[in-house]
């Protein structure tokens, strides 16, 4: 089997800042709710921008940081569950947007585990000779599902989209990987897609339906996320013969410090080892991870051979991690 | 005993120590948050291998040893 490095990351977040005191004159909130329950100060929301555009952009970016052309990608995939159109795919749109004249694209729908479930398969293309050089892209337009009247939901989430490049390489980068979904409990965490109307249908059924805004249910939320990571980083750690000591950071999906706490205590690990910037951008599910990442690459924290440890979960429920060797 | 173990969840998550903690202490008096009370939540259900559909109706630790106790004599 082939193996895989990454090679380059990009992101893109919109230019517009919306802090906790802007949200507090729309809806009943505060700066401190928000700061002592989430650890979000501030996110990034479109003024017009879409999930393709800021995508676009993202990529761009890891191309030139992977020191590559459009055309040297042969598979593009997207994470997104707002993507700008059903189809064509925000992937294809990237495609015709960068020119990557050579590849094959699709989206992946896995919520806040998008990007992660992307770099998966973009690893078992490029390991059984299918590609040789994949762009793996998480971008949300959250904002567009968002109930702005919903104090418990709207504080969270924010826009923004994130690149990385995968190749085969000579080199292992790609040290273990954790997946899986538990879709029993699909519904603590929903956002509704059009619903069934056509001339055959119902008022009755129609008054019924549910609208797109994200609904969540917290605790259940906050109950999978702290188990997934605790088990998510044991399993990685157990496959790839590695402790938590050579792990340089742990990026966790950017939904929740709290989380974030709770997981580490569990793993009696300093909160430290995570690397978080959700009080920047809050959640902006799969945009996250690669945010995350790509700001450590711009902060120049990652070195050739350390270990990152990357853990994912969100609607579907879907959950997913790699350790990747830089 | 279901007491002395929830009061030690909550010393530990809350950071306070086990002598504030009394059968009538109420979350509310404790100044604790949604996700504090979340957390506790969780690790009562791992502790006693229960599990607590209606969170919202515990109000007091004393109602959370009851709780725990009913079903774990079941």
């Amino acid at each position: 089997m082939n193996k895989v490095q990454v090679m380059g990351t990009g992101s893109y977040v919109p230019p517009k800042v919306v802090t906790n005191n802007d949200l507090s004159c729309i809806v009943d909130t505060s700066d401190e709710w928000i700061s002592s329950r989430t650890g979000i100060k501030e996110r990034r929301i479109s003024e017009g921008e879409n999930t393709s555009d800021m995508a676009s952009k993202a990529a761009l970016k890891a191309i030139e940081n992977a020191g590559i052309k459009a055309e040297d990608i042969d598979l593009i995939i997207v994470g997104t569950a707002t993507p700008d159109s059903f189809f064509p795919s925000t992937a294809c749109i990237v495609q015709s947007n960068i020119k990557a004249v050579n590849a094959t694209c699709f989206d992946i729908s896995a919520a806040c585990s998008g990007f992660i479930y992307g770099l998966d398969v973009a690893t078992q293309f490029i390991r059984t000779g299918s590609s040789k050089t994949v762009l793996v892209i998480g971008a949300e337009t959250l904002s567009k599902i968002i109930n702005w009247e919903d104090r418990n939901t709207c504080v969270l989430f924010g826009d923004g989209a994130s690149a990385a490049i995968l190749k085969s390489s000579d080199v292992e980068g790609i040290l273990s990987i954790y997946r899986g979904s538990d879709g029993s409990k699909g519904k603590a965490l929903v956002s509704y897609a059009i619903p069934v109307k056509n001339p055959y249908v119902s008022k009755e059924f129609l008054d019924k339906q549910l609208d797109v805004a994200i609904k969540m249910d917290g605790r259940e939320v906050f109950k999978f996320a702290v188990k997934i990571i605790t088990q998510g980083v044991e399993k990685l750690l157990e496959d790839a013969n590695c402790s938590l000591e050579d792990i340089k950071y742990i990026v966790p999906h950017q939904a929740n410090c709290r989380i974030i706490e709770s997981a580490a205590k569990r793993l009696g690990v300093s909160e430290e080892k995570f690397y978080l910037n959700l009080s920047r951008f809050g959640n902006t599910s799969a945009a996250s991870v690669g945010i995350a990442l790509d700001d450590m690459v711009q902060q120049n924290l990652l070195q050739r051979g350390d270990k990152i440890l990357l853990i994912g979960f969100g609607g579907g429920l879907t959950y997913g991690g790699l350790i990747i060797e830089w | 005993m279901a007491f002395e173990k929830i009061k030690r969840i909550m010393a530990e998550q809350l950071g306070l120590s086990e002598s504030d903690i009394t059968m009538d202490t109420s979350f509310e008096e404790l100044g604790v948050d949604s996700l504090d009370l979340f957390q506790i939540i969780i690790e009562i259900e791992e502790e006693f291998s229960v599990q607590i559909e209606d969170a919202e109706s515990i109000k007091t630790v004393g109602e959370a040893v009851r709780f725990v106790e009913d079903r774990v004599e079941e």
